[in-house]
């Protein structure tokens, strides 16, 4: 049960802490302790968690990280290498949370637990880098990750495909991974600021994240295309920042505090109706763990990042809301589509809607896959840590997206469609992977 | 503590991978569905009869227990390693070895979970009715060791039904085969029905072998709410005495309603005091017929209202009432003690009216539903453990409703078993002499008390 050997995942050493440090250290477990409660063992997350699914050992299965989040809080087993091993094997994906009969939020245990251990014991050296990276103030805008960071030092060509292959594992990518070309020019430093719509029609802040940014830059020009043609105002923050779930996966929740309190600033002086998304993983983030993770201590903070969750809304819901017409959308001639759900819309019961949309756009077939809203296995970081369990998470799936014969599958998050594109490049599959706002783009003017 | 040597010689059988000793993942292994915990001091994950049988020649050899787990999700504690020893997993045991279509019948490992066995052989246009409410979850090899049962086993049976025949690993180590594949067989005592229900305590079971029904063509359901609990009880037999036997008879009666309907509103009528969801499956025609005529019967028994389904997602829709029950009863106290006694079908007014009674001498809520069909009725005796003295009340409560079920000619336990939940009543059912005869069995197929020790019979 031990992370890979690379010296990058290397726990770090315990430290002798006093009581009171200890104290300080169980406090994220402490404050969700009353959650841990609520799990009477009944085992019907086995039935749900993708984790279990492919590891087949009760640690891995929400009922077992929360067992031992409840000793762990209680203080009679202590933060050791094994903690780590055995936290560090979920996707944060919610399934268990969404399924339980008790409404048990393991995803948020796992996240305390997991900073409990940042407290007590500091962070990987891969989290420690993860933290450096997405705190960098310039890199989203600047393009200095991409260009800098990520080019050379990160990357090395492997010639059979025409991917790129990790040499550093960044905040998304393991080592081993295929990855799609990155971008030569970011989307944020393609587009003005604020690009003015109608008088009278919805400004809208767009929250572009990293994905979208550095790599499927398709997918933001796919976004502001549409959201154009509605005559939106589409106003795109120069200062937005990594939506900082690499740092929560890792515990590193100074960085996500710093990165929500950046991100609020940035957003909240445009004063938008709506703060828009395309990746599942960032609206997650904005909608479900900013106001988590500042919690009650800031009233006057945590007030101000609700207000943000709540005008939060992902890209497909909003543009139903606003009423895209559907015969100006699709592909036009015939083109055979699956759809997968992202573990992070689904379990904010965002399901139904893009379906809706590209059910109704011209020549656009939707065949179900098996399994559409099985977990894919990336999991932010974890596919980091447990390449070989992420791809065995994801086999099952790549095979149903074979079986349903479509041109392409669609799906509402990067994150998600790098992680299918991989298991579907392994398994020599040629589906193309696309976002469902790239389909509904596909005959509107782009500007 | 098991000495290190001992652990070399199990991760020589199974595999080192196999083998858990890490205190924290260990920690994972001492719990089930009862909130009960005791800490194994390791973890085997066997993958075949021949290593589970060189675990338990070991563990004579050496003297350690061993305690077989499926999915751990027993509301009895049966796989729990109560005083320590060898937790003995069957998850890596799980496949589907073959499903024979002209002969109907299927052969399993026991790690296999039920509803992926159900979804595999309904592929084929067959049927295994066996429906825990667990079946997304708990394994086949779990289910027969606890007898398990569900809301359809009013016209099916219970999982002992649907077995033929068993491969089990004895706990002393030899591997035998009980029953086979034919429906007659009469030679030599029926240890297949004696493994049926043994809650791991007389053999580890490594293969199954299930009888197959058809798939019915479809189903219809039905949601039907009384004036009072004996309109309900009444309408069960009717409807039974009519010779209609429906799939499912589930009732809840008045404290579950007002506890669905304080959480989710769901709109049901003041006046109902008791509900029953009636399914009845089989030929199109037939059903349509046979929900017709069970409208006719239980409208002259007070019947505030009648709700049939007409479609899959209409169905979904009434099944939800009784599946919103447990989310709701949290609502009520956070600690919930879940017995299922069972009495004869027409004695469930009684019964219930006897635990109205016992809820108020105990000034504790009990809330009731089950499966009316065959008078299996989950008593839910709901407490908060903070409040001091709460649960020695749960415990005299819970008592006086064994007692009220054996009175009305019922039984402690249909589906949970005794493990160590019910240990401490179980001579409130059993005379001394048949828990003799039961001990001398354990006896003499397990010598040295190997397996799964101390659970069942008071130590
Ligand atoms: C939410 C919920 C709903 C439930 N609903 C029902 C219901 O409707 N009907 C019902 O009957 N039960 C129900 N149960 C109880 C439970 O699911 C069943 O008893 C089930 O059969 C247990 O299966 P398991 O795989 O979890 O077994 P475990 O809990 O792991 O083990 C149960 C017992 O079986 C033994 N055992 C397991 N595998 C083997 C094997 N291969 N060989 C020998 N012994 C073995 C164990 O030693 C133990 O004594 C429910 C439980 C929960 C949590
Ligand atoms: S997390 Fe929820 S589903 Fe899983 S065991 Fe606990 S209560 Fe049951
Ligand atoms: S969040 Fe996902 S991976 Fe983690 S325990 Fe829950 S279901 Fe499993």
């Amino acid at each position: 049960m031990r992370c890979p050997g690379s010296a990058l995942y290397v726990y770090p050493r315990a430290r002798h802490a006093s009581p009171l440090q200890r104290q300080k250290t169980l406090d994220p477990l402490k404050r969700v302790e009353k959650e841990i409660k609520k799990c009477v063992k009944c085992g019907a997350c086995r039935a749900h968690c993708p984790a279990f699914a492919a590891i087949q050992r009760e640690p891995a299965v929400a009922r077992g990280k929360v067992a031992l989040a409840h000793h762990l809080a209680k203080g009679d087993v202590q933060l050791e290498d094994e903690t780590y091993s055995i936290m560090s094997k979920c996707l944060l994906c919610g399934s268990c949370a969404e399924k339980c009969p008790n409404d048990v939020p393991t995803d948020e245990i796992v996240i305390a637990a997991r900073e409990a251990l940042a407290r007590e014991r500091g962070l990987t050296t891969f989290h420690k880098a993860v933290g450096r990276i997405i705190r960098n103030r310039k890199a989203m805008n600047m393009g200095g990750l991409a260009a800098a960071i990520l080019g050379p030092i990160f990357f090395r060509k492997v010639p059979q495909t025409s991917g790129l292959r990790l040499r550093f594992p960044l905040p998304f990518l393991g080592g081993k991974r295929h990855v799609p070309q990155l971008a030569k020019k970011p989307f944020l430093s393609r587009h003005p600021e604020v690009i003015p719509g109608e008088p009278g029609k919805p400004r809208i802040v767009y929250f572009v994240g990293c994905m979208t940014n550095f790599v499927y830059t398709e997918i933001g020009e796919a976004a502001l295309a549409l959201f154009r043609h509605l005559g939106c105002t589409v106003i795109i923050p120069r200062d937005q920042q990594c939506c900082g779930l690499p740092g929560m996966s890792g515990g590193d929740m100074e960085t996500v505090r710093e990165l929500a309190e950046r991100n609020l600033a940035a957003i909240e002086k445009h004063n938008p109706d709506y703060v828009m998304t395309a990746c599942a993983t960032c609206g997650g983030a904005l909608h479900k763990f900013y106001p988590a993770v500042v919690g009650k201590r800031n009233p006057e903070l945590h007030a101000r990042l609700q207000a943000l969750a709540d005008k939060t809304v992902d890209a497909a819901v909003l543009l139903q809301k606003l009423g895209l017409n559907p015969e100006e959308t699709g592909a036009g001639e015939a083109f055979s589509i699956t759809y997968h759900d992202p573990c992070h819309l689904r379990t904010r019961n965002i399901t139904k809607q893009p379906r809706e949309l590209l059910r109704a756009a011209p020549g656009v077939e939707l065949t179900e896959m098996e399994g559409a809203d099985r977990c894919c296995g990336l999991g932010g970081t974890f596919n980091v840590y447990h390449y070989e369990t992420s791809m065995n998470i994801n086999a099952p799936k790549a095979a149903a997206i074979a079986k349903s014969g479509a041109e392409a599958v669609v799906t509402g998050c990067p994150g998600c469609m790098m992680q299918l594109a991989d298991g579907l490049q392994q398994s020599g599959c040629k589906t193309r992977v696309m976002h469902t706002l790239e389909i509904l783009a596909r005959r509107i003017k782009r500007t | 503590m098991l000495d290190s040597r001992i652990i070399e010689k199990l991760k020589a059988i199974v595999g080192a991978g196999n083998v858990a000793t890490g205190a924290q993942e260990l920690l994972c292994y001492g719990y089930d569905a009862t909130q009960m915990e005791f800490h194994p001091d390791a973890v085997v994950h066997p993958a075949s009869a021949e290593e589970v049988s060189a675990v338990l020649k070991l563990a004579n050899a050496e003297r350690f227990p061993v305690f077989p787990r499926g999915a751990g999700s027993g509301f009895t504690g049966g796989a729990l390693p109560k005083g320590g020893g060898v937790v003995l997993v069957t998850t890596r045991m799980n496949r589907i070895l073959r499903i024979d279509t002209e002969n109907l019948i299927a052969e399993v490992e026991p790690g296999v979970v039920t509803e992926q066995f159900q979804l595999e052989v309904e592929k084929l246009g067959l049927f295994y009715p066996p429906d825990p409410a667990s079946l997304k979850f708990s394994t086949l090899g779990g289910n027969v060791a606890e007898n398990a049962g569900g809301p359809r086993c009013v016209k099916y049976g219970v999982t002992r039904d649907f077995v033929m025949g068993l491969e089990v690993v004895l706990p002393t180590g030899e591997i035998i085969r009980t029953g086979g594949e034919t429906y007659k067989g009469v030679v030599g005592y029926d240890l297949t029905r004696l493994l049926c229900g043994s809650e791991g305590t007389l053999g580890v079971i490594t293969k199954i072998i299930f009888k197959l029904l058809p798939l019915p063509d479809a189903k219809k359901t039905m949601l039907t709410i009384f004036d009072s609990i004996d309109g309900a009880a009444k309408a069960v037999s009717t409807i039974i005495g009519n010779k209609i036997i429906p799939t499912t008879l589930e009732f809840m009666d008045h404290a579950t309603l007002q506890c669905v309907e304080k959480r989710f509103s769901l709109g049901i009528p003041e006046t109902g005091r008791a509900v029953l969801l009636i399914e009845v499956d089989g030929d199109r025609e037939l059903i349509e017929k046979q929900a017709g005529r069970i409208q006719e019967l239980v409208k002259p028994l007070g019947l505030v209202e009648c709700m049939v389904a007409k479609d899959a997602a209409e169905s979904e829709a009434l099944w939800k009432v009784r599946r919103l029950v447990s989310p709701s009863l949290r609502d009520v106290n956070p600690t919930k003690y879940n017995e299922d006694i069972v009495v004869p079908r027409s004695r469930v007014p009684d019964v219930i009216r006897r635990i109205d009674a016992i809820a108020q001498k105990y000034a504790i809520p009990i809330v009731n539903f089950g499966h009316a069909g065959d008078g299996n009725i989950h008593v839910n005796v709901m407490i908060d453990k903070e409040i001091e003295g709460q649960e020695e009340k749960a415990h005299g409560a819970i008592k006086e409703i064994f007692q009220a079920a054996l009175d009305l000619g019922g039984t402690m336990s249909g589906e949970h078993g005794v493990g160590l939940a019910k240990q401490p009543y179980i001579s409130l059912e059993l005379k001394p002499e048949q828990v003799a005869a039961m001990q001398a069995i354990k006896r003499a197929l397990d010598p040295n008390n190997i397996l799964n020790p101390g659970k069942m019979f008071p130590v």
